[in-house]
């Protein structure tokens, strides 16, 4: 393994194979905890500790899992793991704790965990598997940023609880646009990204199931030949 | 007595929608609705495990794991809850596993439709979801069993007609960027807004 690998498998997942917006992964928190950008970097940070240790934990142990039983191993890898994420929230950040309510729970059946420890760290060693889980979790925190920094900047003209564009309900010049803090708004934004992303990376897009074909125009009537 | 439950089962369906108002069991959602007929299979399977683990966890948390619920073991003081996550993932992955067995030996016919789809059940989130809701709702063994069964059908019936819509739309003519995961994206978000007007209800 050289230093290049290490540096492939974390950046990787940054923007070309990103989890959620090409392995539609991870997509339910994405959606849930968005409209508050400190709860979001709070989620980013569980998510990423916890894809990583059970990265790591698992690929240390994949020699000795039975494959016949191995989603139960990993389940109960990943579940303990949030526990501890859980438990530490609880005692140290009880407010923000109470805002993600079930989702720190649902890191659990978060597809990226789970995936990530099928798709690499069954087969790869484990400081290299700790770094793939790693990139997964910064990929994943990039776009929940992203989302959340434009919902709570234009919805509520806020970053972090600062006041950053002043609202015109106190006094300032800026209209609050609250459909971006309706959760499906960040069904669009995260659409409208993927539209960027794949308009600049040009291989992700997908092929056409139909085609529409080139001489598909309407007849031109007006040379129509009249039968009397 | 029986209008609770039906408001209840309502409330789960429309209201609270598991899939397009709290958002769970979305990458299963949008990456197997690209047919009616396998998006049908799926939300199929996941009515028939939501009904059968959300009640299983109610009695767990509540004769085992809840706060002094251990009485009768002598243990009036025993608080369990932190072990609670790891215990319904653990019901959960039994309970579809189980079941594949019983409908294999029993019903292959039904084996055979749901068969893929019941192993990716345990990691859908909307199953778990739907437990942990169920706890943080207090809901007691009654009730649970009609809020397991609202959530299976209110995520079966969205997975449904989200299929729907796709099959009709690859016949358009969509930018390149937006073919496929990208537009997929905008229908949900539209449809998750037409949802919300559910939200005015009130039972």
């Amino acid at each position: 393994m050289t230093v290049k690998q290490y540096k492939e498998v974390l950046a990787k997942p940054l923007l070309e194979e990103n989890p959620i917006t090409l392995q539609i992964l991870g997509i339910c928190s994405a959606l849930a905890v968005t409209s508050n950008l400190s709860v979001t970097l709070v989620m980013c940070v569980a998510l990423t500790s916890v894809v990583s240790f059970s990265n790591l934990f698992i690929s240390i142990i994949r020699n000795y899992i039975p494959s016949s039983v191995r989603i139960i191993v990993q389940m109960t890898i990943i579940a303990s793991l949030v526990i501890v994420v859980d438990e530490l929230l609880k005692a140290y950040d009880y407010e923000t704790s109470k805002k993600l309510s079930v989702f720190v729970g649902l890191i659990i059946t978060n597809c990226i965990v789970m995936g990530r420890a099928e798709a690499f760290a069954m087969k790869e060693k484990p400081f290299i598997s700790f770094l793939d889980g790693l990139g997964n979790g910064l990929g994943y925190s990039i776009i929940l940023i992203a989302v959340a920094v434009v919902r709570e900047l234009f919805g509520a003209g806020t970053l972090m609880g600062y006041e950053i564009l002043p609202l015109v309900s106190n006094g300032g010049w800026y209209p609050a646009n609250n459909l971006l803090l309706l959760p499906p708004s960040s069904f669009i934004l995260i659409g409208l990204m993927i539209w960027g992303i794949r308009a600049y990376k040009t291989d992700q897009i997908e092929p056409n199931e139909y085609k529409l074909s080139k001489h598909a125009t309407a007849p031109d009537l007006s040379k129509r030949e009249l039968n009397v | 007595m029986f209008e609770h439950y039906l408001s209840i089962f309502i409330t789960t369906v429309f209201i609270e929608n598991i899939a397009l108002s709290v958002f769970l069991g979305m990458c299963t959602f949008i990456a197997i609705s690209k047919k009616i007929d396998a998006a049908f299979g799926l939300g199929i399977a996941v009515i028939v495990v939501c009904l059968i683990t959300v009640p299983l966890n109610n009695l767990i948390y509540n004769s085992i794991l809840k706060e002094g619920a251990l009485a009768w073991a002598g243990l009036p003081e025993a608080n369990l809850e932190f072990v609670g996550l790891i215990s319904y993932i653990g019901v959960i992955a039994a309970a579809v596993q189980i079941l594949e067995m019983f409908l294999d030996r029993f019903v292959p016919a039904l084996y055979n439709a749901l068969g893929v789809f019941l192993p990716l059940i345990t990691v859908n989130c909307a199953i778990l979801g739907a437990s942990l809701f169920m706890i943080e709702k207090d809901l007691k063994f009654g009730e649970s069993v009609v809020y397991g069964l609202g959530a299976g059908v209110g995520w079966a019936m969205a997975i449904v007609v989200l299929a729907g819509i796709r099959e009709k739309l690859k016949y358009s003519d969509i930018p390149d960027g937006l073919q496929g995961l990208g537009v997929t994206f905008l229908i949900v978000g539209l449809m998750s807004f037409g949802f919300m007007s559910f939200g005015g209800i009130s039972l």
